[in-house]
């Protein structure tokens, strides 16, 4: 009984989805009529991943009111329908189902995982809705299995690898490191892809591996594989992975007299890494992150001030930098569009150029990912401190 | 000068797999039971510790103290409410029981306090120094002779003390050890109290050493420490600390020769090996099981 329901459920809302793509298509022009842009917000407000969801909501919130004070995108004011997706695939289809059939929505941003963003992009395609996620990382976002680029789906934030060549740049051009050991999580895709990619552009930089190591989640003891890698004397240890594992590396390295710059990615960014490592163990370290606070770029700083003006004083993170980028990056293309004929936004989004953003210049590659900068930010006495901007 | 710092890490590890290992040998000696429990006997101290330094403000050898004072009483109060209605049953039932107090005490925990991690605070200067060309810190050493000092206390009173010559009498035979009018049952909770005590010591010691804990952080050196018990001869004292070290130095050597991610494979092939080829154990007779 149940599954006919849900059969019949998933019938209907195909149907509608037809419907309401052929309308869109065939009249673009009177689904502008209204003198608001709907914008739907699908985001992890509760469960797990509640704190990304937030931030990101709070950054979109911002950004609104500021486009709507300066009068709105082509004289329309655009108004943001927010559902919480519980931090749940499943919830955050059905949200999708309801913001494309119910609200009508020109575009959803959202989620903040990438799990959660995969989880609504065959709706959204069907629907010919843009998908725009904040600060899903994984590059099968917006390309599908089968290689294919899928058509409207988009990102605000850098792909994983993308961080791996930067920490590599840095490590080459701005640290002028010869000999690198790569110390990896071998358990997660993420610490791998980094590896992989910082690897290739090190290599290519004309950098050498000195050592390869690996270890996996919830191990405790590095003392011995750290050894292996003072041995072979690297200037400098890339470390992918997050924060619980690196926590203790860093500190175990520090002890064994490894004084050498470590390095890893935004799986470092947790106040929990300062408490295990310990403040003057993590000086001398470095990550790649979306955006710092503490960058004196001008575009940043106002940002930062009309952000701690809004919410009481607080300093914007990385997610409520890329929330608040998001609206922009969707109000840009909605603007070079020329009206909200939703195919014709999808493609002016993917030909989006040199768009300055909080963080950093966003140019949208053949894949929908972003090439823009990424942060550097240096650990002194337990701070995040901002070191240098790298551009891809 | 790699070998030198790699046996130093190895001893250092080990002499954590012995003071756990020592717990389950014991328990092993006097019931044949494998309590595997202990292992999460050892999160619990470790949980002690860290409240008792974080909340109270107390140093290392007060918390190890409490923490040991703690596990004692923990271990009996396993004993008295799980195992010894279960004295006369089969083993398989104790066994599973055990197995039921472990998950009990894990999920227990993570009810109580959530599965988030916590990082052990600083209780102990941690200076480096040089020996040999190897970086030693004064957190190993600390390490070490505590482990030391504490298994020689225990060998002290195993056999010098009554209690331990009881403990010899009963794990020998207890029907023999009844009608020589030796309280089984207060020798049995002694022995609980003892491999607890020793367990919650290896806690705090491991916090100290390795910085982080959690409620699961039993299980995995819980496994190793049954494999020592099990390398060393189960049910012998000296072996589980012999068990334990070389543990900890296999361990070490494996990921120092670059097979990092083989080392607790290492482990449980180690513990295949000598069920195969000497069940016994390392320093087992062949004929029957002693303390």
């Amino acid at each position: 009984m149940k599954r006919k329901f849900t059969q019949l459920a998933v019938v209907s809302t195909l149907l509608a989805s037809i419907l309401t793509g052929c309308a869109g298509e065939g009249g673009s022009s009177s689904s502008a009529g209204g003198d608001t842009i709907k914008i739907g917000a699908n985001l992890e407000l509760s469960g797990g991943v509640a704190s990304f969801g937030s931030s990101i909501s709070k950054g979109i919130d911002l950004a609104v009111e500021e486009i709507n004070k300066d009068g709105g995108v082509d004289g329309k004011d655009i108004e943001i329908i927010k559902v919480d997706n519980k931090s749940e695939g499943s919830e955050a289809t059905s949200a999708a189902i309801r913001l494309t059939s119910k609200d009508k929505v020109t575009a959803i941003i959202g989620a903040a995982t990438s799990g959660n963003t995969v989880a609504q992009a065959q709706i959204a395609n069907d629907n010919k809705t843009i998908l725009l996620t904040p600060s899903g990382t994984s590059p099968n976002v917006t390309v599908n299995e089968d290689g294919s680029v899928n058509e409207f789906a988009f990102r605000t934030s850098f792909i994983d690898p993308f961080q791996g060549t930067v920490a590599a740049n840095f490590a080459a051009n701005e640290l002028k490191i010869k000999n690198v050991a790569i110390y990896a999580d071998s358990s997660s895709d993420y610490a791998k892809g980094l590896a992989k990619s910082f690897k290739e552009t090190f290599e290519a930089a004309g950098g050498k591996i000195v050592a390869t190591e690996a270890y996996v989640t919830k191990d405790t003891d590095f003392r011995s594989t750290l050894t292996r890698i003072k041995s072979a004397k690297p200037d400098f240890i890339f470390i992918p992975g997050y924060y619980e594992e690196v926590g203790l590396i860093v500190k175990q390295a520090r002890e064994m007299g490894i004084d050498v710059p470590l390095m890893g990615a935004d799986g470092w960014d947790s106040p929990k890494l300062v408490e295990l490592a310990g403040a003057e163990a993590l000086n001398n370290t470095f990550i790649t992150n979306h955006y710092s606070s503490e960058d004196p770029d001008e575009k940043i700083q106002t940002f930062v001030k009309n952000f701690s003006d809004k919410y009481d004083g607080a300093s914007p993170d990385a997610f409520n930098a890329l929330g608040y980028d998001s609206v922009y990056l969707l109000a840009d293309a909605i603007e070079r569009a020329g009206d909200l004929d939703t195919t014709k936004i999808k493609d002016a989004l993917a030909e989006t150029k040199d768009l300055a953003l909080v963080s950093g210049n966003v140019t949208i590659d053949e894949q929908h990912n972003p090439i823009k900068s990424a942060t550097i930010l240096e650990y002194k006495d337990g701070k995040q401190v901002f070191n240098t901007k790298v551009n891809p | 000068m790699e070998w030198v710092q790699q046996i130093i890490n190895g001893i250092s590890l080990g002499s954590i797999y012995a003071l756990i290992a020592l717990g389950y040998t014991m328990v092993y000696g006097i019931i044949k039971l494998i309590n595997f429990a202990h292992g999460d006997v050892f999160m619990v101290g470790s949980f002690i510790g860290f409240y008792s330094i974080t909340a109270w403000g107390l140093g290392f050898f007060p918390a190890l103290l409490l923490s040991m004072v703690a596990c004692a009483a923990f271990g009996v109060l396993i004993e008295r409410i799980a195992y010894k209605r279960l004295r006369n049953a089969t083993r398989i039932a104790a066994l599973i029981t055990a197995i039921g107090v472990s998950l009990l005490i894990e999920y227990g925990v993570i009810y109580v306090r959530g599965a988030q991690p916590e990082a052990y605070p600083d209780v102990v200067p941690n200076i480096s120094f040089n020996l040999f060309g190897a970086q030693i810190s004064s957190q190993s050493i600390l390490i070490l002779s505590v482990s030391v000092i504490l298994m020689i206390i225990l060998q002290l009173i195993v056999h010098k003390t009554k209690i331990g010559k009881a403990m010899r009498a009963v794990s020998h035979d207890v029907d023999a050890a009844k009608l020589m009018g030796i309280n089984v049952d207060n020798t049995i909770s002694a022995t609980f109290a003892i491999g607890s005590a020793l367990a919650g010591a290896a806690g705090v010691i491991f916090g100290v050493y390795y910085t982080k804990i959690e409620p699961l952080m039993g299980v995995i050196p819980g496994l190793k420490a049954f494999v020592a018990a099990v390398l060393g001869g189960i049910g012998i004292i000296p072996g589980a600390m012999v068990g334990g070290l070389v543990l900890g130095v296999v361990e070490t050597v494996v990921s120092g020769l670059g097979f990092s991610l083989w080392r607790d494979a290492a482990a449980f092939i180690i513990l295949i090996l000598i069920l195969i080829f000497r069940p016994s154990g390392i320093f087992g007779k062949n004929t029957r099981e002693k303390v």
